[in-house]
């Protein structure tokens, strides 16, 4: 047997879509949708729940707003964007699903996401694993040291910290520093054989921004700004993030 | 760079095309980018395309803050997809360029009991220009852990 029919109300005057329209360019194309589901057959996230990308669509079109809001299923859809590239309308439901989990109130949302959020905002490393600036140039120091001596071909090897006009800054996901710091290596020899100008800084190295899958506008903001200023203020060309 | 490692072990990989690098900013050109890369590391014949594959490919289920969400089983069914993929192509390794994929991957494997072992490309470029050393082997499985050795 299928599912149980929705109900419908009278659709109110403004409504949770009507306001991400507001904010998107072309209105999101939120009002196109030809509900040929190409969006949710492609997408890992169907079903999850019962919910899926097309139904979610259609219930804020609905004026559904409290049911999805509420739905955890915008802590499922990972915003990949598959559904836009698919869909002949090229209607962002990922930006919809962002201000869903928008609506939720911040300390609701998911501990994870926002510990590593608030952890970020600490300090100006941006690290979401809350590793210091004295840290992370200790790490890095550290681990060159020991690959500098105990591999000849590498003796000359430079894993450069705040590095005055390098061409490029790289950052670096918090983990390999925390967790598993051999993994850096293999980067450096890299960069080491081509001749790469490259350095780290103390400040904004972290890669990870988790303010952004909180959908904390101020605080993603700000998360960027600091790693931007981070790559002016040491004059480099090219900001390579590889997250 | 050099895939001669590889011409008579011929261990299998595949590639995970990184939502953020391929569909979300440089779209198939990248990917392509990648071929070229990963091609000459492992050599053309050891590589085996998922699909859909490019701008088409699945999410692993790793990005948007999931890994970091506390819902690790609708992680895991969203990643079934992508474990599908992978098995599909009978690889032995697959490649991923993103650390949020990595650690989805990796996962994915691991509550299958490791049908495929998950790498970092970095780990095969070097291992690929011989400089490879013992304690970079991390996530290669026990087919690799002595194979190139820098140093050896
Ligand atoms: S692919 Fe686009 S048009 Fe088709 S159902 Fe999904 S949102 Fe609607
Ligand atoms: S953005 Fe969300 S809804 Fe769209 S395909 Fe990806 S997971 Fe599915």
């Amino acid at each position: 047997m299928g599912e149980p029919a929705i109900k419908l109300g009278t659709k109110r005057s403004s409504t949770f879509i009507d306001k991400v329209k507001d904010l998107l360019p072309e209105g999101g194309n939120l009002d196109l949708c030809l509900t040929c589901g190409a969006c949710s057959s492609g997408c890992p996230a169907t079903g999850i729940g019962g919910m899926d990308a097309r139904k979610f669509l259609r219930m804020a079109a609905l004026g559904m707003d409290e049911e999805i809001q509420q739905s955890p299923w915008v802590w499922h859809c990972t915003m990949c964007q598959r559904c836009i590239y698919v869909c002949p309308m090229q209607i962002n439901i990922p930006q919809l699903v962002f201000y869903a989990r928008q609506s939720w109130p911040r300390d609701q949302r998911p501990k994870g996401i926002l510990g590593s959020c608030d952890m970020a905002l600490r300090n100006d490393t941006c690290s979401a694993m809350g590793a210091t600036e004295e840290d992370f140039e200790f790490v890095v120091e550290d681990v060159l040291e020991e690959y500098r001596e105990a591999q000849p071909e590498f003796k000359d090897m430079e894993a450069p910290v705040n590095k005055q006009g390098a061409y490029y800054f790289l950052n670096q996901n918090s983990r390999e520093p925390v967790t598993e710091p051999d993994e850096m290596v293999p980067l450096w020899k890299i960069l080491h054989l081509v001749g790469a100008d490259w350095t780290y800084g103390t400040k904004g190295w972290a890669a990870e921004n988790y303010c952004m899958f909180m959908a904390d506008d101020e605080a993603w903001k700000h998360i960027v700004e600091v790693k931007a200023k981070a790559v002016e203020d040491l004059g480099c060309k090219v900001w390579l993030n590889t997250e | 760079m050099t895939p001669d490692w590889n011409k008579d072990l011929k261990v299998k990989f595949t590639v995970q095309d990184p939502c953020q690098l391929v569909r979300k900013s440089f779209g198939d050109p990248v990917a392509e980018d990648l071929r070229y890369v990963v091609k000459n590391v492992v050599g053309e014949e050891n590589f085996i395309d998922m699909s859909p594959n490019r701008s088409n490919n699945y999410c692993c289920g790793g990005g948007g803050g999931f890994l970091q969400s506390g819902y690790p089983e609708e992680r895991r069914q969203y990643g079934e997809a992508k474990a599908n993929q992978i098995l599909a192509t009978g690889a032995d390794y697959c490649i991923t360029p993103c650390h949020n994929c990595h650690a989805q991957v990796h996962d994915l494997s691991e509550i299958r009991e490791h049908p495929w072992q998950t790498v970092h490309l970095w780990t095969l470029i070097c291992l690929s220009l011989g400089v490879l050393g013992e304690n970079e082997r991390e996530y290669l499985g026990e087919d690799l852990k002595n194979v190139a050795m820098y140093g050896a």
